[in-house]
């Protein structure tokens, strides 16, 4: 009698574990995705700003189309990207195009000093400071939540339920270089 | 202690202090009402005083604190990087973006309050926006926004208004007591002067308790330290507090109700406002120490 009621109780409380566990690992994952969306909202106003700044910069820099074609081939497979590893090389071969765009600029006095170009660079490098943050929020969930499937005791619960790691949304290397600790 | 646990502690305190609060200022009516030998009608005052300042505290007390501070809405246009590196801070730390607020006043300083995250605001100086650069702005709204994250803006901004409200009865008392006490009522001034020395005992000690329960030095610690998490950049912080403590004016619209709201304490710089009542209200932990800190991460 007292030893069934021991044994419920310990197989109540394991039950009860076990669901705290695969709520909170259910919890973040829900918490990956919608971080992951929140990358998805900065690029999608990244790809909305560039039609805009190639017609501006065209206007005084006609001649420079292998860097128009870059930027527009970039922004085209940046919208048509799938997966977060292709979002992520998409994105930095986008951010490499804009950087020549922007060096073609500073050749053009008249361009750099209209205040359409330099609002638009404004917006554009708020919204690269932008898609860094939401990365880096996206980053620490999968790191929290891969975390847990790997350590003791929730990797059980995550191996039954059949919770697979997630993948980080990797940096382009200069930016990497950034955040080095200095000594 | 992670986050989670500091979160369902802050609430606790919270919930603690408005429940320690009405239970304490119904009391003193209680007492007060034994003067007049009507004890529970005093009571009854007491408890729908207290229970009405509570619950104001934990609703409205964010509108409150604004009012206190002269804060007026900051805009996109007028103050891009205030703005966008909330914007960005919010995004890195996953909360909604808070209501921004402008203090008109030329000394660096800025807070945060609001009951959570979805109702949260940040206000700054003008002098802050002005003096510092757009990384330093962000190392302060950073700690800021850690605030927020972990609710203790909830405690801070409950106790800033129950320490307001008791801090203006006392106030109230005190003037009752030399102004109202000395005209015909002689015979009853002796006892309305006890009164007035049990409001003193009980209170003083009150609010100072309540303040030390709001703020610890650690919580300061703890949010610079998230804050630097979340920028990456603790030197920008520390360049920050640096600016922030080598001001020497003292802010206007700061009081010891609101002090301990501020980032860095309004009030200290000014010698002469430096009575035992401040320094019992010391709230802050030493600027140079948290600099220190925050450069060697």
């Amino acid at each position: 009698m007292d030893i069934n009621l021991i044994i419920i109780g310990a197989v109540v409380i394991v039950i009860i574990f076990i669901i705290g566990i695969y709520n909170s690992l259910q919890t973040l994952r829900m918490r990956i995705k919608e971080a992951l969306s929140g990358i998805d909202v900065q690029l999608k106003r990244r790809i909305d700003l560039i039609p805009n700044l190639v017609e501006t910069v065209k206007g005084y820099a006609k001649h420079e189309k292998s860097v128009f074609e870059n930027v527009t081939k970039a922004r085209a497979s940046l919208m048509k990207a799938g997966s977060l590893q292709e979002k992520a090389e998409a994105n930095n071969m986008l951010t490499d195009a804009l950087k020549s765009l922007f060096a073609v600029a500073e050749a053009y006095p008249d361009l750099k000093a209209s205040t359409n170009f330099s609002e638009l660079q404004r917006q554009l490098e708020d919204t690269e400071d932008k898609i860094a943050f939401a990365r880096q929020f996206y980053n620490s969930n999968v790191l929290e939540y891969n975390t847990k499937i790997k350590v003791f005791p929730s990797n059980f619960i995550a191996n039954i339920f059949g919770f697979t790691m997630e993948e980080f949304f990797e940096a382009e290397p200069e930016e990497k270089k950034k955040v080095e600790v200095k000594f | 202690m992670n986050i989670y646990s500091q979160i369902r502690a802050n609430k606790l305190k919270s919930y603690f202090i408005i429940f320690l609060f009405i239970g304490l200022i119904s009391l003193v009516f209680y007492v007060i009402g034994q003067y007049y030998s009507d004890p529970t009608t005093y009571f009854i005052i007491g408890l729908v005083f207290a229970l009405f300042t509570g619950i104001t505290s934990y609703f409205y007390s964010d509108k409150l604190v604004l009012k206190m501070s002269s804060a007026k809405p900051a805009s996109k246009e007028k103050y891009f990087d205030y703005y966008t590196v909330t914007e960005n801070l919010a995004i890195g730390a996953g909360i909604p973006m808070p209501k921004l607020f402008v203090i008109d006043d030329p000394t660096p300083n800025a807070f945060a309050t609001g009951r959570d995250p979805k109702h949260a605001v940040v206000a700054a100086t003008t002098g802050l926006l002005e003096r510092l650069e757009r990384s330093e702005i962000e190392g302060v709204i950073a700690h800021e926004l850690s605030h927020v994250k972990n609710y203790d803006i909830l405690v801070m901004t409950i106790v800033t208004v129950l320490v307001g409200t008791v801090a203006y009865a006392v106030d109230f008392f005190t003037r009752s007591l030399w102004w109202g006490g000395s005209r015909d009522r002689n015979n009853r001034s002796g006892a309305l002067g006890l009164v007035f020395l049990i409001f003193f005992i009980i209170l003083m000690p009150l609010i100072a308790s309540l303040i030390q329960m709001a703020v610890s030095r650690r919580r300061e610690f703890l949010a610079d330290a998230s804050g630097a998490l979340l920028t990456r950049n603790p030197d920008a912080l520390a360049d920050a507090l640096e600016k922030i403590s080598h001001d020497p004016h003292m802010m206007k619209h700061a009081s010891t109700a609101t002090a301990h709201l501020y980032i860095s304490n309004p009030l200290k710089k000014d010698s002469k406002s430096r009575n035992w009542i401040t320094s019992l209200f010391s709230t802050h932990p030493p600027i140079e120490e948290r600099v220190r800190i925050l450069r060697s991460m």
